[in-house]
């Protein structure tokens, strides 16, 4: 089996916003936070995502906003490198090359061009023994940067980012790791060390969680796992070092900061409640409560204004400094686990999965956003440990989408088990489901699997559900048999099914729905729905079979099961007899609904290999060893929304579906071709949506101007991309050199003017149209920071002249009006 | 080891009063402590924090503020009188009536002329410290309210007074008010009551530090008369405030039990500018925190729930060491217990009364560890109150259980008691050379009373049928005018042993009635002694936790005693920390020595080889699980037992049944009014 080197497992979609914290831009307008593999830029006013940064071929563990520039920020990655982004544009400016996993990043303004990062000990790689590095950057021109002057700063380092901050200025940098608290001076060079003990007798737990230091004075704050927070002072000196204990919190401080100016002190924690503490004045502090769930990071914006919560539930919450919330970014809420199957929602290809506790999630992957939130347990989650509450455990969707099925169970200590069937109806009025059917306790025990009758041309819909009492049930929607006005039709049970007493563990209906499969134990059940007649039984002893999976359009014919002495089996379903089987331990089998391809994610070795194959065929179409560590026991095939056109035999499987999975440590996976990879970094490319401007009629009223002009127009966005042939050589490189290595705008501007001068002349009517210069000048002050980018787009279309002569000062200021011209007037003439 | 029936004895209702007062002298480092009674205790902080001496309380003499003036001591109350206290007679020397109400705190300037009084009329006092006594000099301007806190300059030439609602700055030398600074409200409902300045403190730097009713502590400027900063401690009150002698920190007393400590440190690193920024808070205490020191090294603090705890600040002390450990100080260092080991009786001393029980009995037989069925209960034969206002200092009670004296610190009364103890006659002729004692001792033979005097002299009283006959006055040499502590009649009649506050210890012969000979003195206070009945040999155990053997005979140390002395006893024999207050022996095996301490009593071993550093001390256990012969090996002199608490007293009778007299420190506690409300979490 060859392994497919441009075939490649990535993060996409779904993945960690809350991983680390989140870094608001010095203006307060954008966040920036690590999401898998990329960097993703938030709206901080809008929630919106505006564009990914990529490049990192590993998890990015790090952004931190460039000390000396607060228009660029630094990244860092598990795969060994630190990336310099523009963030307004996406432009990767720099990738500095470590060559060790980087864990966390910090910088100073006090150290210029030096980083600091933790990496794990260079002496031996697998230990979790960290040390903080510092790195020299290389001033250098060239994009990749190699960076190996590395000095040790402090070894025996947390790989937590929030236990390592730098402290008033950068003279010192404080670092917790476990019981032990280290303050480096970098002036003094010297190192204190204050410890712990284990817990103190009143069973306090000393552990370290996070760091804090006050912007202004020697104080640093640490987080402990008790819930206390202490205030280091004076310590600068080995033995006269003291701290207060502040302590509101009742279980872990996960993250400690401190505002802009020091005057409040920000912590958070299990809790879900925001504490500000007055720095000094720490017996009044205000709260933010029922926040949604445990903070895991806080963060300040630069300026003070903002405050932003990561939340555990994938969640990362703007707050004004007024203590109010004003914006919700949500991403794929995970829990420790997922109870119910990954699924595909037919209408809006959502995924669908557990999310908040009682709920359904429906999340848009090609958006990377949660659409919404379904409510199924319909009950106040009281957040309490040790109280057992209603869960979701099982949903399926119909072909169609327009039936939702959903199990929930409530196990407590000594009690019966609490079942619900829940059925539900999609409302085209209200565009969601809406509760049709509840069938409290369905099963007497625990439902195991449960599915829909696939055929889309069936005139009934059918719920098949197995549970451990030995019986599967059938059900069916049907009009209520007492005509009561008003009331639709709902489900009820149409058939209950065993074989021999066994207990039934999975079923799956046939592609056209005419066959029912059910498995007992290692006996495999077909049914006929239509008549409920068992039609024939397949085994293959002596193993109990795990999966079952029909075939899908030409291979309908086969029946795959999966048994539990690691066989896969291939029944045909013509001639009831074995087809082929060979052994290979799969935790999980999946069918692709689009096409007659099959997944099957085989255990080996504590990781887990990938096959794709079709039944009909003896080898497989694709094959990759060691997708991931773990076993992994949920997968799903999403239906692209443009199908794809790769003609490489290995990667065509992907051209209708893309297979996500979720890892043992619940990060979902996906995998991807070089040729899309290229798709998306181009794209990536693209202009930044600009959110500067509110939507107000004016706004409408100028973007109608721009549309129209950007089809004829020489300056439109898509013209951006376009290569420029007649450029020069020299302002070709100008062009692509990053914009902090050029020199000064107003140096460069006379360039660019020249070659203006030469394709505006003809222009020249700017007193009819003072309302629409002013209006475009009042955008450009808006747009202060991105002045310089977007003036170098704007004209690098009509570039087209020689070196530019040396020009007058009126000159210059002539030229500088025309500039600012808007030529849309023009473009409206010629459309009317 | 050694099996004895045990009678437990838990019918002591021994209950210390609130802590009031508190006043640290560092030259000498002893701490003076007033109680809510108006008994007073001097801790020796120099060694092993030992209660050196105790000034029994008087009826209406409540202290509310300490002071010490070099090696004398102050005394201010509600009653409205100064008292300087007599250390070596342990009794008020003279008292002085101040004329203003009631005095709500006294206070010395640092040259140590001027004493500072403040009263209830609202007047400020001043009293010049002469040789002898003190004289009353003059008024500052009245105010209208009470002077609650007072708190000199250290200058001496100015004094910040802590009123209602306000604090004063007074030119102590024009006797005029130069800053009226006034004091917030608490929020709220409280807003209409005044808040009273409980404690003042008046830093070298002009700043004045106040602790308040509504929970604030507050540090101004003395020099304008301007607020700096409030820190709200507290929803209750501030009681005390204490600062260290360099002024970088301060503590602050809360009536939640919290003591938070407030340090003066540079808010960055290598800069001058300091200021006041609360640091650590210390709970020790349930109740109110009434009294504060801030030592060289440690926080004292005591208040309501009667226990003194001496914080040590690990920033000052070596850490892991015996220094940085916590003390809590409950029960007192000097047994208030006397058993008569012929009848079986006990002797319990209170304040105001005294209690004599007799032990109940049992004839069951048992397994080591089990609890016998009592035949007969034990039962209460007198309460004997105390006449007149001066509280009890000490009291005895004869070996045959025919003899009962008390002492006050102007009274002498011995009872006779007969008809099966429950008659009692007092003696009324007593020889007039008995005025008072500080210790009281029979001799085993319940013959001889004898009864320690000023300066360290023992009186010997003869006691015969009828009437009490004074017989001689027995004198060190030393001309020590420190009073004795502990008295010791051995067995056989022959020796008498005293240690007095000087260290010392001397040994008479009863039979010449003479000092026998005086025992090498050494630094640290005796806290226990006993003299062998069979081998004649003086145990002395010291507050530093070191045990001598001193033969009388050869008037030498024992050759076990040196042996101890140059091995050294093991760490966590040093390192417990309440002092041994009885020595007692086993007579069927006179190679034991039985001492207890608080926490356990211990049976050493002459016989056994003594414990090395690196042995397990506390090995019964492992001991127990070893076979027989190989016990042997592992044995060492040192036998201790912790199945008993809070130990006011272990005694041997008569019929080898030991009496352990406990006093459960939950006892205590569940006896004490309710504390403040204070929220607890997830209630």
């Amino acid at each position: 089996m060859v392994e497919h080197g441009d075939i490649r497992v990535v993060h996409r979609g779904g993945s960690k916003i809350n991983f680390r914290e989140p870094v608001i831009t010095h203006d307060s307008r954008y966040l920036l936070c690590a999401s898998g593999e990329c960097v993703k830029v938030f709206s901080t006013s809008t929630e919106e995502c505006i564009h990914d940064l990529r490049g990192h071929t590993g998890l990015v563990t790090g952004v931190l906003l460039k000390p000396s520039n607060h228009l660029q920020v630094y990244s860092c990655s598990a795969d060994g490198t630190v990336r310099l982004w523009d963030y307004t544009d996406g432009i990767l400016i720099k990738t500095y090359v470590i060559g060790y996993p980087v864990y966390s990043i910090c910088a100073s303004a006090n150290h210029e061009g030096v980083i600091f990062i933790v990496t794990p000990m260079l002496s031996d790689k697998r230990s979790d023994l960290f040390q903080l590095v510092a790195v020299d950057l290389p001033q250098s021109g060239d994009q990749l940067v190699e960076a190996r002057e590395l000095s040790a700063v402090l070894s025996d380092v947390s790989s937590n980012p929030a236990a390592i901050v730098f402290g008033r200025g950068g003279e010192y940098i404080a670092s917790a790791n476990g019981l032990h608290l280290e303050v480096y001076f970098f002036k003094k060079q010297k190192p204190y060390r204050f410890s712990f003990k284990e817990d103190n007798k009143k069973g306090g737990k000393n552990t370290f969680m996070c760091v804090a230091c006050h912007p202004k004075d020697d104080c640093i704050a640490t987080g402990h796992e008790d819930g206390k927070i202490r205030l280091w002072r004076n310590f600068n000196h080995k033995k006269e070092y003291t701290y207060s204990t502040l302590h509101w919190h009742h279980s872990a401080v996960s993250s400690l900061c401190f505002t802009p100016e020091g005057t409040n002190l920000l912590s958070g924690g299990m809790e879900s409640v925001l504490v500000q503490w007055r720095y000094n004045q720490e017996s009044e502090r205000d709260f933010l409560p029922r926040l949604g769930s445990a903070i895991t990071h806080i963060t300040v914006s630069p300026d003070g204004a903002l405050f932003c919560t990561s939340h555990s539930d994938n969640k990362i919450t703007i707050i004004q400094s007024c203590v109010k919330v004003s914006a919700v970014i949500q991403g794929l809420v995970k829990g420790e686990s997922v109870r119910t199957d990954m699924m595909v929602d037919p209408r809006s290809k959502s995924l669908v999965l557990n999310g908040k506790p009682g709920h359904l999630q429906f999340y848009s992957l090609q958006r990377d956003k949660l659409l919404y939130n379904l409510d199924i347990v319909q009950q106040e989650y009281i957040h309490e440990s040790g109280l057992e509450q209603f869960e979701v455990v099982k949903a399926a969707f119909d072909a169609s989408g327009s039936w939702l099925a959903t199990v929930e169970e409530r196990k407590q200590k000594d009690a019966e088990l609490e079942l619900n069937l829940k059925l539900w109806a999609f409302d085209e009025q209200t565009q969601s489901f809406v509760l049709n059917t509840t069938i409290s306790a369905p099963h007497e025990a625990r439902i195991i699997a449960m599915c829909f009758c696939h055929a889309t041309d069936s005139q009934t819909t059918m719920l098949v559900s197995t549970s451990k009492d030995g019986h599967f049930k059938a059900w069916q929607l049907a009009a209520p048999a007492h005509t009561e006005a008003d009331e639709g039709p709902s489900w009820s049970c149409d058939f209950v099914g065993s074989y021999h007493g066994l207990v039934p563990e999975c079923c799956c209906f046939s592609a056209d729905g005419s066959l029912l499969a059910v498995s007992f134990q290692e006996v495999v059940t077909v049914w006929s729905p239509a008549s409920w007649e068992l039609l024939t039984t397949l085994s293959q002893p002596p193993k109990a079979v795990r999966d079952l999976c029909f075939g899908r359009l030409s291979c309908s014919k086969y029946l795959l099961g999966t048994t539990a002495n690691s066989l896969l089996c291939c029944w045909n379903l013509l001639t009831c007899s074995l087809e082929w089987s060979t052994s290979m331990d799969i935790s999980l089998l999946l069918a692709d609904p689009l096409t007659e391809n099959m997944a099957a994610f085989c255990c080996q070795a504590g990781s887990t290999d990938l096959f794709v194959f079709k039944p009909s065929e003896p080898r497989p179409v694709f094959s990759q060893k060691a997708v991931c560590s773990g076993k992994v026991t949920r997968a799903v095939f999403a239906p692209r929304e443009e199908m794809l056109e790769s003609c490489e035999e290995s990667s065509q499987w992907l051209n209708h579906s893309q297979l996500y999975f979720l890892t043992p440590y619940m990060d979902l996976m996906t995998f991807t071709t070089k040729a899309e990879e290229d798709r998306l970094m181009a794209s990536s490319k693209q202009l930044v949506i600009d959110d500067r401007v509110a939507m107000t009629p004016f706004y409408l009223l100028l973007g109608k101007h721009r549309q129209q002009e950007d089809p004829d127009s020489v300056s439109g966005l898509s013209a951006e991309r376009r290569p420029l042939p007649q450029c020069s050589v020299a302002i070709k490189e100008l062009l692509q050199t990053p914009a902090h290595v050029l020199p000064s705008t107003s140096f460069l501007c006379s360039m660019f003017v020249q070659s203006l001068l030469i394709s505006v002349t003809d222009g020249r009517e700017e007193t009819k149209h003072a309302e629409e210069e002013m209006e475009s000048e009042k955008e450009e002050e808006d747009s202060e920071g991105e002045m310089e980018s977007s003036t170098q787009r704007q004209e690098q279309a009509p570039l087209g002249g020689q070196a530019a002569p040396t020009l007058t000062k009126a000159q210059h200021r002539e030229l500088k009006r025309v500039k600012k011209l808007d030529h849309s007037w023009f473009a409206h003439l010629l459309h009317s | 080891m050694g099996e004895f029936k045990v009678h437990r004895v838990r019918f002591f209702d021994y209950m210390p009063t609130a802590i009031r007062a508190m006043a640290f002298n560092s030259r000498t480092e002893r701490l003076a402590l007033a109680r809510a009674d108006g008994a007073l205790e001097i801790f020796n902080f120099a060694d092993n924090y030992f209660q050196e001496k105790v000034i029994p309380g008087q009826d209406g003499r409540a202290v509310e503020a300490l002071c010490w003036v070099g090696q004398r001591l102050f005394s201010a109350g509600l009653n409205g009188e100064i008292t300087e206290y007599d250390l070596e007679n342990l009794r008020p020397r003279y008292t002085v009536e101040a004329y203003g109400g009631p005095i709500w705190t006294i206070s010395i300037n640092s040259q140590g002329t001027l004493l500072a009084v403040g009263c209830e009329d609202g007047t400020v006092k001043m009293f010049e410290i002469l040789e002898e006594r003190i004289q009353f000099q003059r008024n500052l301007d009245r105010q209208k309210g009470r002077i609650i806190s007072l708190s000199w300059h250290p200058s001496g030439t100015l004094i910040a007074a802590g009123m209602m609602d306000m604090i004063r700055i007074f030119d102590a030398e024009t006797g005029r008010a130069t800053h009226r600074l006034l004091v917030e409200r608490g929020v709220g409902a409280s807003k209409s009551r005044e808040v009273v300045v409980w404690s003042i403190v008046f830093l070298s730097d002009h700043t004045i530090v106040s602790g308040d009713s509504a929970g604030k502590v507050q540090i101004w400027d003395g020099v304008t008369g301007t607020l700096v900063r409030t820190h709200l401690v507290t929803k209750w009150d501030v009681l005390a405030l204490s600062v260290s002698k360099d002024e970088s920190s301060l503590v602050a007393g809360t009536s939640e039990g919290t003591v938070v400590q407030f340090q003066f440190i540079s808010s960055t690193v290598d800069q001058q500018d300091k200021e006041w920024v609360r640091t650590r808070t210390f709970k020790n205490h349930s109740h109110d925190v009434r009294a504060l020191a801030h030592t060289e090294t440690a926080v004292v603090s005591g208040g309501m729930d009667t226990q003194l705890v001496v914080r040590p600040l690990l920033d000052k002390v070596e850490k892991n060491t015996q220094e940085s450990a916590l003390r809590k100080m409950s029960l007192p260092h000097r047994s208030l217990v006397c058993c008569a080991k012929k009848a079986g009786l006990l002797l319990f001393q209170f304040p105001d009364h005294l209690e004599l029980w007799r032990l109940g009995e049992s004839d069951g037989h048992g397994k080591p560890g089990d609890s016998l069925p009592v035949k007969r209960k034990p039962e209460k034969l007198i309460q004997l109150k105390r006449k007149g206002e001066d509280h009890i200092c000490c009291s005895a009670l004869s070996p045959c259980g025919g003899w009962l004296a008390y002492s006050t610190v102007t009274s002498f009364r011995l009872y006779r008691l007969q008809n099966n103890n429950i008659s009692v006659t007092k003696v009324s002729k007593l020889p007039k050379d008995l005025r008072s004692a500080h210790q009281l001792c029979f001799s085993p033979d319940s013959s001889k009373l004898f009864a320690s005097s000023s300066h360290s002299s023992v009186i010997v009283v003869g006691l015969n049928q009828p009437e009490c006959k004074y017989l001689h006055t027995l004198k060190p040499k030393s001309g020590s005018r420190q009073p004795v502590h502990l008295l010791f009649a051995s067995e056989d009649g022959k020796w008498l042993a005293t240690a007095n506050a000087d260290c010392e210890i001397h040994v008479y012969n009863l039979d010449k009635l003479k000092l026998h000979c005086t025992v090498p003195v050494y630094s640290s206070c005796p806290t226990a002694i006993a003299i062998n009945p069979t081998t004649s040999n003086l145990v002395a155990v010291h507050a530093d936790q070191q045990i001598f053997e001193f033969s009388l005979v050869q008037k030498e140390y024992t050759e076990w005693s040196r042996k101890l002395q140059k091995q050294g006893l093991h760490s966590l024999w040093l390192e417990r920390d309440t002092p041994i207050t009885r020595v007692a022996f086993n007579p069927k095996n006179p190679a034991h020595i039985i001492l207890h301490d608080m926490f356990m009593f211990c049976i050493i071993d002459q016989s056994l080889p003594l414990p090395e550093a690196k042995t397990p001390f506390y090995n019964q256990m492992t001991l127990r699980s070893l076979p027989e012969p190989q016990r042997l090996v592992h044995s060492h002199a040192f036998k201790i037992c912790k199945n008993f608490q809070h130990l006011m007293c272990v005694s041997l009778l008569e019929d080898h049944s030991l009496v352990v007299v406990e006093r459960p420190l939950l006892n205590i506690t569940s006896q004490l009014p309710a504390p403040v409300r204070q929220k607890k979490f997830a209630t």
